[in-house]
């Protein structure tokens, strides 16, 4: 029974369909599913937390008001993509508590702080362009509501990356103190995005089963290098300098070379030892659990109001 | 959708209100309306009734915002960044009025970030911090919520009729925001009230420390009277506020707080400039940056 189960699943994955909640799946795939989802939902919730950072601070209105509509959007696809590991079986407050308890982990770029506010702007360009060019393809996973919830988060996020840009390129225009702002922004930020990727792919264990079950579908080098290529030409419109003295363009492979990333940075920080790592665990764990008395009222009195519509 | 180019899967669509997971209209809701300042009116006391209305949305928005991931629940962290929007939307767009009105070249940046507290006529309710700093906690933000909304929901109902028709414009388009807002506060007051013994207890203590400043909202302002037919006199709003508060009281099983208002400041409060030493602290943080670059565009 399991094996004809197993081909069926086999075949709708390798003629591109998608698997859908009540379809059969094998065990290692909704494991791997609820694993990256969360992770995936973890990363926006912490994410929240360098952005929400600058709104009381934001130095105008109107960017008081991109910043908070951007954080409540990433609110936003947090509970979406929740509710997706929800259709596998999973449940939100177990997967918070295995967050604040720090056994599931989400993106180390947000262990970085956000020191001025070009940090807003940089995030939105290259934390949030990272984003992009690893969840396009997203878009095409094989499981259903995961790959749905991926494009609506997308054009999302292709929006903020966007505002993200354009306050940079208003701040290059401005003062020489805040074009100093947004070097030193992207100083800070670029080699942590380009960790985003995760390790290189000899020593990425998940890779090749989820490229074969096509929850993955392109290895971590090929979406870093994919990111360089697009964000060089974007970083000379600007007027900044990517702090890579290696990096440049090879005619011969048709991509820009750049230099080693440190290693031993991006596993100190994945190891949960980066500048912000004990701070935004802390934030998430305090916030939960000083809002469990408002989450025990609603329960309550959700109960109590469903006991009364029975008698009435 | 092709992975040569990332951005081709995601730009279908572009250009429509989809791009923003929870956000509403954006319509100009003063596309079309007269902007002059309407016949035999003072500018000087119309720019200051905006001024008014609008640091009452700005501070309480500012407020709001330090709930930003820090709610008891994801989909209240969406709900409150959502009304903190609402607020200020309504802040800018009453201090771009306030400003164009007066004359001075003060955009609304300007009023935001350039006036010292003493300048600021926000009532003193919006400015104490209720939560979720050491000041309050959740059943705080909420039965502030639920006073300052129902309060302004009665004023704006009214101001939609200005004779302005650019405060007519604005009011029409908060009165949308601020139902929703209301509702909002009072489904979380019988949730509180009706909760567990210790929400009750919660929910009973946070009445007890907005209610000394309620009577501010209603006492009459020389401003406001200046205005007869463009300015609501806020103690017409009174009847409305007692009623719908009676009824959600009476819901939530909840008494009426008899606690005694708050006095003035030799005779002033928050409309005339004198205000709780919450609001320098605020005004430090929403303004250092802005005045730290001066000439700076963002």
């Amino acid at each position: 029974m399991d094996a004809e189960l197993e081909r069926e699943f086999d075949r709708v994955v390798g003629a591109e369909q998608r698997i859908e909640p009540r379809d059969w799946m094998p065990d290692g795939y909704r494991k791997t599913l609820i694993r990256q989802i969360a992770q995936h939902a973890h990363s926006e919730i912490i994410g929240m937390q360098p952005e929400a950072n600058w709104i009381s601070r934001a130095p105008s209105l109107r960017r008081k008001a991109i910043l908070l509509a951007k954080v409540q959007d990433e609110a936003g696809h947090g509970l979406y993509l929740y509710a997706a590991t929800e259709t596998l079986g999973a449940d939100r407050e177990d997967l918070t508590r295995k967050l604040v308890e720090g056994r599931q982990k989400y993106s180390s770029i947000f262990n970085y702080p956000t020191l001025n506010f070009a940090d807003v702007g940089v995030i939105g360009w290259l934390v949030d362009g990272a984003a992009i060019v690893n969840q396009v393809p997203l878009c095409r996973t094989s499981y259903g509501p995961y790959a749905r919830a991926m494009i609506r988060i997308c054009k999302e996020e292709s929006f903020h990356q966007r505002q993200g840009y354009e306050l940079l390129m208003t701040m290059m225009r401005g003062t020489e103190a805040q074009r100093r702002m947004v070097q030193d922004a992207v100083d800070r930020w670029w080699w942590p995005s380009l960790m985003m990727f995760g390790p290189p792919d000899a020593e990425s264990s998940n890779t090749a089963q989820s490229m074969a079950w096509r929850i993955k579908r392109h290895t971590n080098d090929e979406l870093r290098q994919k990111f360089v290529d697009m964000t060089v030409p974007q970083a000379d419109a600007l007027g900044v300098t990517l702090p890579d003295p290696e990096l440049r363009w090879n005619a011969d492979r048709g991509h820009h070379d750049f230099g080693e990333i440190d290693w031993t940075e991006f596993w100190q920080v994945v190891g949960g030892n980066g500048p912000c790592s004990r701070q935004r665990i802390e934030h998430r764990r305090a916030a939960h659990d000083d809002g469990a008395w408002v989450r025990e009222a609603a329960a309550a009195y959700a109960h109590r109001q469903t006991d009364r519509e029975a008698i009435a | 959708m092709s992975f040569d180019n990332a951005y081709d899967a995601i730009t279908d669509g572009a250009g429509d209100d989809q791009h923003w997971a929870f956000g509403t209209g954006f319509d100009d809701p003063l596309a079309g309306v007269d902007r002059a300042v309407p016949a035999d009116t003072s500018a000087v006391d119309l720019s200051t009734y905006c001024l008014m209305l609008a640091d009452d949305a700005l501070i309480l928005s500012q407020r709001l915002t330090e709930w930003c991931s820090r709610a008891p629940e994801l989909e209240e962290d969406v709900a409150l960044a959502n009304i903190a929007l609402d607020l200020l939307g309504q802040a800018r767009l009453l201090l771009t009025r306030a400003g164009e009105v007066e004359g001075a070249g003060r955009d609304e940046d300007t009023l935001a970030y350039l006036r010292d507290e003493h300048e600021f006529r926000n009532v003193r309710l919006v400015e104490l911090d209720c939560g979720p700093g050491p000041g309050g906690d959740f059943a705080t933000t909420i039965a502030r919520l639920l006073v300052f909304s129902t309060w302004r929901l009665a004023v704006f109902t009214q101001l939609a009729h200005s004779a302005d028709p650019v405060l007519a414009a604005i009011a029409a388009k908060g009165v949308k925001e601020l139902a929703y807002h209301r509702d909002h506060a009072a489904q979380w007051t019988l949730r509180l009230a009706g909760g567990t013994d210790h929400s009750r207890t919660r929910m009973i203590a946070a009445l007890d420390q907005i209610w000394p400043l309620v009577d501010e909202l209603f006492t009459p302002h020389p401003v406001e009277q200046s205005l007869p037919a463009i300015a609501v006199d806020p103690a017409t709003a009174r009847p409305e506020f007692d009623d719908v508060l009676d009824t959600v009281l009476t819901a939530a099983t909840l008494p009426r707080p008899t606690v005694p208002p708050m006095s003035p400041v030799a005779g002033r409060t928050g409309r005339d400039g004198a205000h709780t030493e919450a609001l320098g602290y605020l005004l430090a943080e929403m303004q250092h940056l802005a005045r730290s670059l001066p000439g700076a565009t963002w």
